[in-house]
This record gives C-alpha cells, structure tokens and sequence, in this order.
C-alpha cells in the first residue's frame, strides 16, 4: 500500500542518501555557516557517464567522415604537432564544430535547467515559452533589415531575447508568474513572433532568405573557432553565476513561501536565474541559431536517470552537451552526402519526445 | 462556453450580454437585424478594399466597374482581375476559419482553441511542402488534396493526445498538445525546405499567409470544399448545442455525441484544410471571431456560427485592407497582420483568472 501505489518517496529517502561534504576552508559570515556540498553518488555516476558518452561522440566525431583520421593523428594535432593534412582536417574543421556543439549544447541544457525551475515546470524551457524565437527574431532583424556582420548579430540576438523574456515575464505576472499562464503566455508571444519572422524571411532576397533559413533551423555547419570563443568567454561568465544559484534555487523548489521562510531572496534569486538563463540562451542562438528541444530534454532526462530533486544544474550541462554533440553528428551523416541541420533532427526528435512525456503524463491523470 | 446564461439586459439601445435563458421572438428578430448589419459592414469593407492599393479607385468607381462591363477602362480591369477576387477570397477564407474556430471550440469547450494553435494548420503546411518537395507538386488543386489530408491527421493527432486519460481536455492540454505536435510539424518542414531550395522559395511566400496574387480560378475550385465543410457546420449547430449541455444529458434529448464529434472535426478539416491550402497558414482569426460573437449571441450554435463566419470575413478583409495601408511602400500580409492583432487577444484571455487557474 506504502511504497508501490504513491509516487512520491518518503521524505528521509533521498536525504539520507546524500553525504555533506563540509567545506571548512570556506566558512561564510554569520554564525556557524559553512558552504556545503551535497553529494549525490547517483547524479555523480550519471554525470560521470554522461561525460564519458559525450567523449566518445567526440572520439567518433574527430576521427570519422570523408576523410579518416586515425586517433594518434587526433591526440598529436591536439597536442599541437604538425600532421600534414589532419591538422587542417581536424585541427580547422571538426574539432570547433564539435566544441561549438558541446559547448552549445552545455549552454542550453543548463538554460533548460534555469527556467524549468523557476517556473516550476518542465514546460518553462525557452524554447518552448518563446525566449529562442525572440533572440532569432533579434538576429533576424540584424542579418536581413540592418545587414549587418556576425559580431552584430550575437547583439541582435542578445536583445531580442532580453525584450521577449521581459514581455513574456511580464505579461504572465499576476503577483507571481509560475505555472502554465507563464507557458501559454509564452506560446502566444512566440506564435506572433513566428508570424514576424516569416514576414522576414519572406521580404529578404532569395540567398539571404536562404542562408537565414538555414541559420533559423539550428545548424552548426561551418562553424569556427570564433563560436567557440564566443561560447567558451560565455559559460566563463554566467556558469559560475549559475552554480551560485543552484543552492537557493532547490530551496526554491519547496514553494517561494517555504523557501521565504529559509531566508532565500525570492525575488533576487529568481530574477537572477532568469538573467543567466536570458544570457546562456540569447549567445547559444547566436551561435547556432534556436536549436529547438535540447534545453527542454536535457534536465528531463537527467531527471529521469538520477531520479534526485531539485535543478541538476550540473548533469543537464552535461547532458546537453552530449545531446547536441550526438545530434550533430546523427544530422551530418544520416543523408549524406546531404547534410541536415542540426535543428531538423532535435526538432523531430525532441518534438516526438514532447509528445510522448505529454501523453504519459497525462494518462497517468497528471496536469 | 458557459451553458449558464444570466439574463443581463441593458436598455433596448444595447444588446443584452449574453443570451436570455429563453430566447422570444424580439430577441430572435434582433439577432437577424444585427446578422444583416454585419453583412453590410462585409460589403462595405470589401468595396473598400477594392479601392484601396497602388492605383485607389473611388467607392462609386468600384461600384460602376463591378456593375458594367467596360474592357477597356483600366478601373474595370484591376477591379474585376486582381482586387475583386482579392476580396471574394477575403470574404470566403475569413467565414471559413470564423466557422472553424468557432466549431473548434465548440467541440473541445475550450476558449483557447484555433487552428493555428491546434496544429491543423502546421498539418497542412508539412503537406503542402512534402507534397511540393516530393512531388513537385505546384498547382493549388493539386495540393489541396495533401493539405487536407496533412490537416486531419494533425488535428487527429492534437485530439487524441489532448483527450488522453480520464479527465478531458482542457486548455491547457490542448494547446500544449498542439505545440508539440506543431513543433515535430514545422521540423520536418524546416528539413524538407531546406534540402530543395525551389521549395524554400515558393513555401517562404505562402507561409505567411496572404490574400494577394490569387486567381478566379482557384477560388471556383476552393468552393466545393469550403461549402460542404459550412454546410456541414449548419447542420451541426443543434447537436453541438445538446452537446453543450453535457454528454448524458445530450444522449438523452437523442443526440449523438460521438457522431457529432467526427463530424465536427470533418468540417473543421474542410474548412481549415482548404483555406490554408489557397492563403496560407492565418493564426487567430479562429480564435478572436468567436470570442467576439459570444458577446453579441450568447452561446446558442444556432446564431453564434452565423455570426463567427460575417464577423470573421469582415475581419480578415480589414487585416488585408489594414496591412495595405499601413506601410508606405510595401504590404504587410493578412496573416501578419492577423497574428499581430491576435496575439494580444490570446495573451488577455490567458490572463483571465478562469482560464489560468484550469
């Protein structure tokens, strides 16, 4: 009667499993505070072979294709040597395509995790309430109406996502935004954007509207070490922000009274968390154009394989990266010599995945 | 929505808000006077609208020029070639997603239901471009036939998922159905698209929706559809008002819910299907329309369906009138214009306690 008909666990199960690491070296101001960290043995074994996974794509990535690279060519041109003709190969092609889409894909699964916690649903991801279309709507305005070059475009991108969040944000408060007014709010907002972008393309010529397509999809074809620079300066700066958050944030997730209650700045903590969520999404799309469905499936599938609370931050950045890598690959190889971008596949995929945890969830008579 | 109706009245000058739970004669003659002055308010708008654009034609111009036959006037032929058919598409189009919505939120009770949101019309475009990427398919009575079929399995596909489980489906449920399914949709077009650029070229016109550039000829072949799809609604406004009283209490008063529901999503496809084969996708007319003549009838399916469809004709003929004059040099396409008047809506009904609380 206990354990196998109700779903939520026993309130002592997953605490107990955790071990506090007490960290004295960093004792923080106030009596008897000291920065702790939970250790979860699951999450870190599933982290540690996620990990691992994403590394063995790269693997596969570098050394397979047209042209095959033996992996002592791959470990000397990464150690810098000069091998003629795998240098170029690896060194220019695949290796700042494959750290673009790892990095890429880190950005969005840790984005996926931001927003699905403070919207306290697996649906607050940005690709679905709209963040992704306001940044490509951004870049979009950029490349077509102000022609501009591609350090402007990540400005572009960066601004329509700030505005979109902000007016989804806003237009979903009713002294709080949590819930599905937040999602539907932001399934309106990006409809009306859909519809703008499309004008866009439409009135671009046909070249422009075709390389904007192509970038509208999700793709990484081409991409160089200058995308990877850009992504590698911006999980610099915002993922040790958001590993400063993930503590108030599962305090967050016991409801903002409760987490109130235990000193958490509610409002602080949350607008914060939106803004590295805003920035992570806004310069991955930059990067990659709204690669849809990957900040979505990231943190419900880590969910899924660590089966612990709160945001995961850490294995969804993981897990992304690993998505997005794997994607990527799956895309350049399943038509060839045709490439897909990469968008074609995670929007499939992902979308079927949509549907499927809808179907589950509410067969089971949730939501 | 509600099958509660409180009798508000106002002074005989302003309509009552909702419908009387017994409706008399004077009430029901009033509807008509209004039905008849939403139709004038078409008419005008659509001589309007074909006076309207790159060379304007004066009101009593376009009446002369739709009434005689003069070959040689340069009025009569942009009236009768190019803004005359622009109009009747404006007009058959906007009833036919006015019925729909309106039927589609008579069929899932839901106040957030349109085919734009619902996926039928993502169904269709998927169709419509596999079918011109595929088959290299370019002809409207060619496609028309893909975008229906493209537009019932979506619709299908968004009810099945919305329904499943024991409670049924709320809004919420819906329109997060329709998303995923949209979103699965609109990746395969994206993949299709982008492998053939010829299709990019002719899917970047008809993505946004417009009324410009069509031709007689397709609005002759459009007709059968859309008629039998808007036949088909007339016959279902009795049954979807039984409907409206709950399941039981319909199968007792001898209708057939289950009947009634295939039906209903047939027609919607009808309609839905073969506007966005002709137009393009529109977003929001469905889902305003409706909304708009529930104020004014109440929630009988008898008045409201009449209503949705001149309400809705009106409607788009602004947006296109609206998206020609807005811009100094170019147009703005109905279906943007449509998306930006209708998003605002959506987001207010959203914001509406009732439903956010669902």
């Amino acid at each position: 009667m206990t354990s196998s008909t109700t779903p939520a666990r026993p309130a002592a199960g997953p605490a107990a499993r955790h071990r506090r690491l007490p960290i004295g070296a960093l004792r923080l101001p106030g009596p008897g505070r000291t920065l702790s960290v939970r250790w979860d043995p699951r999450a870190t074994a599933v982290g540690a072979l996620l990990a691992l996974a994403a590394a063995a794509v790269g693997v596969w990535t570098l050394t397979t294709g047209d042209f095959h690279v033996p992996v002592s060519d791959v470990l000397k041109v990464l150690a810098g040597e000069h091998v003629p003709g795998a240098d170029y190969i690896v060194g220019e092609l695949r290796l700042p395509r494959l750290l673009t889409a790892l990095l890429v894909g880190a950005a969005l699964g840790l984005s996926g995790a931001l927003f699905q916690t403070i919207a306290r649903n697996p649906l607050g991801s940005p690709d679905v309430i709209g963040f992704t279309v306001g940044s490509a709507t951004g870049a979009l305005v950029t490349i077509l109406v102000l022609g501009a070059g591609a350090a402007s475009v990540a400005v572009g991108s960066v601004i329509g996502c700030a505005v979109t969040s902000a007016a989804v944000w806003l237009l979903a408060w009713r002294g709080g935004a949590a819930g599905y007014r937040l999602i539907l709010v932001g399934i309106g907002v990006s409809s009306l954007l859909t519809a703008a972008n499309s004008y866009l393309i439409a009135r671009a010529s046909f070249n422009d509207a075709q390389s904007a397509q192509v970038w509208l999809t999700g793709s990484l074809n081409g991409r160089g070490w200058e995308h990877v620079w850009t992504m590698v300066a911006t999980l610099a700066v915002l993922g040790p922000a958001a590993v400063l958050l993930g503590r108030p944030l599962r305090m967050l997730e016991m409801g903002e009274d409760t987490a109130a209650a235990l000193g958490v700045p509610v409002r602080r903590v949350t607008s914060g968390a939106l803004a590295v969520g805003v920035g992570l999404t806004a310069l991955s799309t930059a990067v990659a154009g709204p690669v849809p469905f990957v900040a979505l499936v990231a943190p419900q599938v880590v969910r899924r394989l660590t089966r612990a609370t709160g945001p995961n931050l850490l294995a969804s950045t993981v897990m992304g990266a690993l998505l997005l890598s794997l994607s990527d690959i799956a895309a350049q190889r399943m038509l060839a010599p045709t490439q897909l971008p990469v968008g074609v596949l995670t929007g499939v995929v992902g979308g079927c995945y949509l549907v499927w945890v809808l179907a589950r969830q509410w067969r089971s008579g949730q939501g | 929505m509600s099958t509660t109706a409180p009798a508000v009245t106002g002074s005989p000058a302003t309509p009552p808000v909702s419908a009387p739970p017994r409706a008399g004669r004077a009430w029901h003659a009033r509807r008509a006077a209004g039905l008849l002055a939403c139709v004038g308010l078409v008419l005008v708008l659509a001589v309007l609208g074909i006076g309207i654009g790159a060379k304007s034609i004066a009101p009593g111009d376009v009446v002369h020029a739709l009434l005689t036959r003069d070959p040689r006037s340069d009025d009569w032929i942009v009236v009768r070639t190019s803004r005359l058919p622009r109009s009747l598409f404006g007009i058959v189009i906007g009833a036919s997603l006015g019925l729909a919505g309106a039927l589609m939120q008579a069929l899932t009770r839901n106040p957030l239901a349109d085919p734009g949101l619902l996926g039928v019309n993502a169904g269709a475009a998927a169709a419509v471009a596999g079918s011109t990427a595929l088959l290299d398919l370019d002809s409207f009575s060619a496609y028309v036939w893909a975008a229906l079929l493209g537009a019932a399995v979506a619709a299908a596909a968004v009810y099945l998922l919305g329904t499943r489980g024991r409670s049924r489906a709320t809004p919420v449920r819906l329109a997060l159905a329709g998303t995923a399914v949209s979103a699965v949709l609109t990746a395969v077009v994206n993949g299709l698209i982008l492998l053939d650029p010829l299709t990019l070229n002719r899917f970047r016109f008809w993505q946004i929706g417009t009324l410009a550039g069509q031709s007689g000829s397709v609005l002759v072949r459009l007709l059968p559809f859309l008629g039998a799809g808007a036949l088909l609604a007339a016959l279902l406004a009795r049954p979807l008002n039984a409907i409206a009283l709950g399941e039981d209490t319909a199968r007792s008063l001898g209708a057939h819910p289950g009947r009634t529901q295939f039906a209903t999503m047939a027609a919607i496809t009808l309609l839905c299907g073969a506007a966005t084969a002709a137009v393009g996708p529109i977003a929001f007319v469905g889902l305003a329309v409706p909304h708009l003549a529930r104020l004014i009838t109440g929630p009988d399916q008898r008045w409201l369906l009449p209503y949705s469809a001149v309400l809705a004709a009106a409607l788009l003929l602004a947006a296109d009138i609206v998206g020609r004059v807005v811009l100094a040099n170019e147009e703005l396409e109905a279906g943007v214009v449509t998306a930006f008047l209708g998003a605002p809506l959506f987001i207010a009904l959203v914001r509406r306690k009732r439903i956010a609380q669902l």
